[in-house]
């Protein structure tokens, strides 16, 4: 079963970002950039489909600028078998990112499509349900398990009260959450390999995908700063404040 | 305008959270419908039609939306939104499966976590884990957004007597199957709507050390919450991850034990009114935003303080 693996570059998880004096947007420049740390899991457990024999075939497909090519080698280099790198520097709204992926699965079709629950940039959480919605397939949100049964798909997903656990009809997509899998790291020789696996360059008008934009950014802020609070010396001064000062007990 | 809110409910009881939508609903301005779609729910829409400022129940009462599955609500809020201007959603795990479903469907984008009104087609968002806070302008036809309940004080749950419509559509969506689900059964309050949080990290070492926290808040009346290496250690399990991809929560009082405070987990938390940190490095980041700092060992704090609470 050939399985598609959607990654995104972004700033990498530890680094916090600032807020442009301008207030225009956050700045980039010169920052860590890295894969999506869902979508490393979403890689990581189309590999462990592979080592189990269910997957055939690996594809990994990202959006955005040439430097993507680096997010796509590491998947490459941790099991992925060969990238496809949609080329845009436009700003990527989700639904533009589904119609692309659409028009990828479209072409590859995939028994099963794997990608994270969210980017860590914009928080969206959007982008596997429209692609769901544009293909008419199922979508198992949040995985913190995967089992493919025959032509299904046996998906636990973590949800507000607990765990749900659905059943779903193959093609189909999940987006994982952070229990599905513990990634590995690459291996020097498999960065080497990764280096000779075929990387296809496209762009969304290769795809018959015009890049539309209905959101406008007004302005970015940093967050409300909290006032520095005090240390105090132990319990029965914590118990003290909390009752007279800040009156929550 | 004309709003559509989708209620949050189990097909018994309506959950809170859709009172705060309807807040950033009533923001927004209005009629304001709700949807009610689910099996055997009609306590349900008798509780949404009596919350103030609803002018209308929509009412999708049927076996296949009895689990709320992302699929069918998707192809049901599509169906009936095409006539609203707004449609609101909690963001909550099923507001979030389900409305970019729909919103896809409806060919347009949207909005997720919104947590202010700006204006009828302007909100903000928190991005990046919380390091910085977003305005956009929507400029779709239909404004489709997830709203974070933190961020809009809840709305009166009497007060209403809204007119209550069934909607025949039915989706025939086939392709996705409950099978079965695994819900923490618990009399505390639920960690999102709680006064006060006792949150432990990976500082509790194990499981059974968490035992010290529930007590400490049975006798608060507070709920529970970890931090996403608890819950990865098998301590506690996952509904009581709280952070930038867990439960978003905003309580009086935030008490963090064993906790270094990164910035996902701080994601979840900073918006509380008064923070506590117990732990034993004086330089872990969790005291640069706590109000209460204590520098101890959990293990002598914890039950001292569970004598004085
Ligand atoms: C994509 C992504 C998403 C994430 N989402 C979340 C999320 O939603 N929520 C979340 O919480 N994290 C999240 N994380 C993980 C986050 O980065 C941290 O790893 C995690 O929050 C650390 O948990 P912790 O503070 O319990 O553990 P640690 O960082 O290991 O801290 C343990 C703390 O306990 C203290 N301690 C140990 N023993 C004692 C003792 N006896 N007495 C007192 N103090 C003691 C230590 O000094 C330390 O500060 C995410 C990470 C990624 C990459």
């Amino acid at each position: 079963m050939k399985v598609l693996v959607a990654v995104k570059r972004v700033i990498d998880y530890n680094v916090k970002v600032r807020v442009k004096p301008d207030n225009t947007d956050v700045d980039l420049n010169n920052v860590k950039m890295a894969m999506n740390p869902f979508c490393e899991i979403a890689v990581e457990e189309a590999v462990r489909l592979k080592e189990k024999g269910i997957a055939s075939e690996i594809v990994v497909v990202s959006i955005g600028p040439k430097v993507a090519q680096e997010q796509i080698r590491t998947s490459m280099a941790l099991g992925a078998d060969r990238g496809i790198l949609i080329e845009t520097e436009d700003k990527l709204e989700s639904l533009t990112v589904a119609r692309l992926l659409q028009a990828v699965v479209e072409k590859e079709e995939p028994q099963l499509i794997l990608m994270g629950k969210q980017t860590i940039d914009s928080d969206n959480n959007q982008t596997g349900q429209m692609l769901g919605a544009l293909t008419g397939m199922a979508q198992g949100t949040f995985a913190s398990d995967v089992a493919i049964d025959g032509d299904k798909v046996k998906v636990t997903r973590e949800v507000d009260g607990g765990l749900r656990i659905v059943t779903l009809e193959l093609p189909a997509i999940v987006t994982t959450d952070l229990r599905l899998n513990e990634p590995r790291y690459a291996t020097l020789p498999n960065i080497m390999k990764a280096k000779r696996k075929p990387l296809a360059i496209m762009t969304p008008a290769d795809l018959g995908v015009t890049m539309e934009s209905t959101q406008t950014l007004l302005k970015v802020v940093p967050p409300a700063e909290r006032q520095a609070g005090i240390k105090v010396a132990d319990v029965a001064e914590l118990v003290e404040k909390l009752k007279n000062e800040a009156k929550v007990l | 305008m004309s709003i559509l809110v989708i209620a949050e409910h189990d097909n018994a009881t309506l959950k809170g959270a859709t009172l705060n939508v309807l807040a950033a609903a009533a923001e927004i301005g209005g009629d304001v419908d709700v949807l009610v779609a689910g099996s055997g729910c009609q306590t349900v829409v008798d509780a949404a039609a009596a919350v103030a400022g609803v002018a209308k129940v929509l009412v999708a009462d049927n076996a296949v939306y009895e689990h709320q599955l992302g699929e069918v609500m998707g192809d049901l809020v599509a169906n009936i939104g095409t006539g609203y201007s707004h449609i609101l959603a909690p963001a909550t795990t099923t507001g979030k499966d389900l409305l970019p479903r729909a919103a896809a469907l409806l060919g347009v984008n949207m909005l997720s976590d919104v947590i202010e009104v700006v204006a009828a087609d302007t909100f903000s968002r928190p991005v990046y884990a919380g390091n910085a806070v977003a305005t956009y302008q929507s400029n779709d036809a239909i404004k489709v957004l997830t709203i974070r309940a933190t961020g809009f004080d809840a709305v009166a749950a009497t007060g209403g007597s809204a007119t209550i419509e069934a909607v025949d559509f039915v989706s025939a969506y086939g392709k996705s199957v409950f099978l079965s689900e695994e819900l923490a059964k618990s009399d505390r309050p639920e960690l999102t709507a709680a006064k006060v949080v006792v949150a432990g990290g990976r500082g509790m070492q194990n499981g059974d050390n968490f035992a010290m926290l529930f007590d400490m808040a049975d006798k608060m009346g507070a709920a529970v919450g970890a931090s996403r290496a608890a819950v990865d250690a098998g301590f506690v399990p996952n509904d009581l991850q709280v952070g930038q991809t867990g439960k978003i929560v905003a309580p009086e009082l935030y008490i963090a034990v064993g906790i270094s405070g990164a910035i996902q987990h701080l994601a979840g938390m900073k918006d509380s009114k008064v923070i506590v940190a117990i732990n034993k490095d004086e330089e872990a980041p969790i005291f640069q935003v706590a109000d209460y700092g204590l520098v101890a060992d959990l293990f002598d704090a914890v039950p001292e303080l569970d004598k004085l609470v």
